[in-house]
């Protein structure tokens, strides 16, 4: 295999300087706010979610300091550690609770700051009415902590810390209306796949400690060559299978479409622009372990194809806006991890399609709360339509999210996906660029079939209902979001020293593209690419736009389309083989636990109980029956040692 | 001598105060039987120092009456004080501390 050449020249991490001595704000400042206003309580809701909203701008503008600070240092400082305290110090063991921002960190805390206080600014028009606006602030503030944490940590240790709260986080904003069983179910349910996950991480965490015998990623990564292959093999497929729960991939997907229970913008932050792409983070951090195991970068990337087509199949029969969008979410991280589970050539441009679908999804779940919000909280898309006439903002908006998801030029997302399909292509890894390939069709199928089915055609929206636009706090980050998804691709890989990939190039190393081998020129390629994704939006055209569309889901289909109805069975299959009997599993314990536990220690006190109360009724309070009792004993004792005597 | 004679007379006082014990309700005559009881103890132990020719029983016969004064002086008061509050001297009223 002509593959790339990474040149691995681990960042030697500095100590940090100017702005960089502040990162312990990005942490603490989200942290207080949150425990402000919970602690607060209801003193603070008529300001609560401006500070909220403050902090969050004030983590962005930190943010971007920090960044253009990084960008003043040369390629090889561009590792910085912010040392705070010693967070395990144990004998000879010692995990350091340090902030490393490098260049991958740096990317990541735009994104999240960048996108998490548009989201602050659109949920205070999205939630005005809603009388726990202030815990949903709360809420949003603990997840920038802990996604801060996540990215900013130094080690593996550190970094399961941020792991877990990130997961907290994300299950208290979908069980934020947690009166509504479906969202309670749902956060269970993401919490619990999220477990699995979680699991594999630990487990990975403990087996670095043991092969490594240190969790810090300046210590472990240049040992990486060093353990035996199995060993490392073992390690990144348990690494794996913590970045498939909280990234939603296959087979640990199914908590995703579930957790659109939560508040809309809560999808968009967590469950769409940050949160679900940890697992790519964790891939593309941990990529020197990885490259010394071939087969888990393999399963990486053939996890990402599979989610690919089943994300992308999935959502071609969903009729609820944010389903669609959240199995398109899940397609879309397939792609990040085929670009990160290509190798070096594919890392920065997995990060680069993370960065740009951080954008336009989030633009478009912000695009589907505004419908929803215009449309009474209508999520059926067979009750919307023509929705353009009203509300005018969000439908340009979404339509530009929509071209740059389905990768049109010059859009973000063409930009970024065409080169993961490109690189999978001049790797000779035929089998992944073809299905990755037909996986950008489907996309571009079924993102139509959305935009068609809400904002044209013929209106069948309920006659009671008025669309109207709405607040202008909403549309404002629409605006700014719908700038940066058609703006962001073209300026981070066109521009020279914008180029994403060289900014990132101190992290994963200078790859090379043995692109003078391939059978098919770049060219070629994107145009194969753009056909059929116009194929896609043909089809979809042909029959969501040209003919009218029912009212109600048609009965009477196909049977791919049933399938990919029951959602390809994932979700009956746990059901019938780990949901149905675990809850057989906790009934019987139950039932042994109340009968059997609990039934001994009652049995017991009922028995002394009832004993003591009829023994009691020998206390008659007559004198005279004591005396006969004394007497008694007296006899017997002297019976006892005469019988003794003798 | 026959200590057989004080032994089956201290027998006889003891079992007249036993049985008076448990079969009277008056709390002066109870107490009398109490008593009773006690000094035919006492005759019991000045007979067997007598017959060992010790004086251990005697000493004991002493502590014993000590002993029963003190208890008539407590008991006696108990018992006005019971007679003040019920105008009664029956044992069998002062039945209220049971169960």
């Amino acid at each position: 295999m002509v593959g790339p050449v990474s040149t691995l020249a681990l960042l030697e991490p500095t100590a940090a300087t100017g702005v960089h001595e502040l990162l312990w704000l990005l942490l603490a400042l989200p942290l207080a706010g949150a425990a402000l206003l919970l602690v607060g309580g209801r003193r603070t809701d008529p300001w609560g979610h401006l500070l909220a909203t403050g902090i969050s701008a004030a983590t962005f503008a930190l943010s971007v300091a920090s960044f253009l600070r990084l960008t003043e240092l040369p390629g090889e400082q561009r590792g910085v550690l912010r040392a705070l305290y010693s967070y395990v110090p144990v004998g000879g063991f010692t995990v350091e609770l340090d902030l490393l921002l490098d260049p991958l960190s740096a990317v990541f805390l735009l994104l999240i700051t960048g996108v998490g206080t548009l989201v602050h600014i659109y949920s205070i028009g999205y939630l005005e009415h809603d009388p726990d606006r202030r815990r949903f602030f709360a809420y949003l503030n603990l997840f920038l902590a802990s996604m801060m944490l996540l990215v900013l940590a130094s080690g593996f240790l550190v970094l399961y810390v941020g792991w877990e709260m990130v997961g907290l986080s994300s299950y208290l904003l979908i069980s934020f209306w947690s009166y509504k069983p479906a969202a309670a179910t749902a956060a269970k349910k993401a919490f619990i796949v999220n477990r699995v996950g979680d699991v594999g991480l630990g487990l990975a965490v403990m087996l670095l400690f043991s092969t490594f015998g240190t969790v810090a990623f300046a210590e472990v990564f240049p040992q990486a060559d060093l353990a035996a292959t199995g060993t490392v093999t073992a390690i990144c497929l348990l690494l794996t299978l913590g970045a498939c729960s909280k990234s939603a991939q296959v087979p640990l997907h199914v908590w995703l479409p579930d957790a659109m229970e939560g508040p809309t913008p809560a999808s968009a932050l967590i469950h769409a622009a940050t949160m679900v792409t940890a697992g790519v983070y964790l891939v593309a951090r941990a990529h020197p372990l990885f490259e010394a195991s071939p087969v888990a970068l393999d399963v990486v990337a053939w996890i990402g194809v599979v989610t690919i087509l089943v994300g992308g199949v999935i959502a071609c029969v969903q009729d609820d806006i944010k389903k669609v969008l959240a199995y398109s979410t899940i397609s879309q991280i397939g792609y990040m991890f085929l670009g990160v589970g290509l190798g070096p050539a594919g890392y920065a441009l997995g990060i680069f399609h993370l960065l740009t679908h951080g954008f336009f999804k989030a633009l478009m779940f912000m695009g589907a709360g505004s419908v929803m919000h215009g449309v009474h909280d209508e999520t059926d898309m067979r009750r919307m339509g023509a929705l353009r006439v009203a509300m005018p903002v969000t439908a340009v908006t979404f339509v530009i999210g929509w071209l740059a998801i389905i990768g049109i030029p010059p859009f973000a997302g063409f930009f970024s996906k065409d080169q993961i399909l490109e690189v999978a292509f001049e790797e000779e890894r035929y089998g992944l660029w073809l299905l990755a390939l037909l996986g950008a069709g489907i996309t571009a199928f079924y993102m139509s079939r959305l935009v068609f089915m809400t904002f044209f055609g013929s209106s069948r929206v309920a006659k009671d209902v008025h669309p109207h636009e709405s607040p202008s706090s909403m549309t404002t980050p629409l605006v700014v979001l719908a700038t940066l998804s058609v703006a962001s691709g073209a300026a981070l890989n066109l521009t020279k020293d914008g180029r994403i990939v060289s900014f990132l190039e101190p992290v994963f190393g200078a790859a090379e593209h043995g692109a003078a081998s391939a059978p098919i020129p770049a060219w070629g390629l994107t145009l194969i690419t753009l056909t059929v994704v116009a194929a896609g939006v043909a089809l979809a055209w042909s029959r969501y736009l040209a003919r009218p569309v029912a009212e109600t889901a048609p009965v009477e289909v196909a049977a791919p389309v049933t399938w990919a109805r029951k959602k390809l069975y994932f979700d009956s299959v746990y059901e019938s083989v780990l949901m149905r009997p675990g809850q057989y599993l906790a009934r019987a314990l139950v039932y042994v636990d109340g009968r059997g536990i609990d039934g001994a220690v009652n049995g017991v006190a009922a028995l002394i109980g009832g004993s003591s109360g009829r023994l009691r009724r020998v206390q008659t309070g007559f004198v005279r029956s004591y005396a006969l009792g004394m007497l008694g004993g007296a006899a017997l004792l002297l019976g006892a040692l005469l019988l003794v005597r003798t | 001598m026959n200590p057989g004679y004080y032994l089956v007379l201290s027998a006889a006082l003891f079992t007249i105060g036993a049985l008076g014990v448990l079969i009277r309700r008056n709390a002066i005559v109870v107490f009398m039987c109490v008593e009773l009881m006690l000094n035919a103890v006492n005759l019991t132990l000045v007979t067997f120092s007598r017959v060992n020719g010790t004086l251990d029983g005697q000493v004991m016969a002493f502590f014993v009456m000590v002993v029963a004064a003190a208890e008539v002086v407590v008991g006696l008061a108990i018992i006005v004080t019971i007679f003040r509050t019920r105008q009664s001297s029956s044992v069998d009223d002062a039945s209220l501390l049971k169960w």
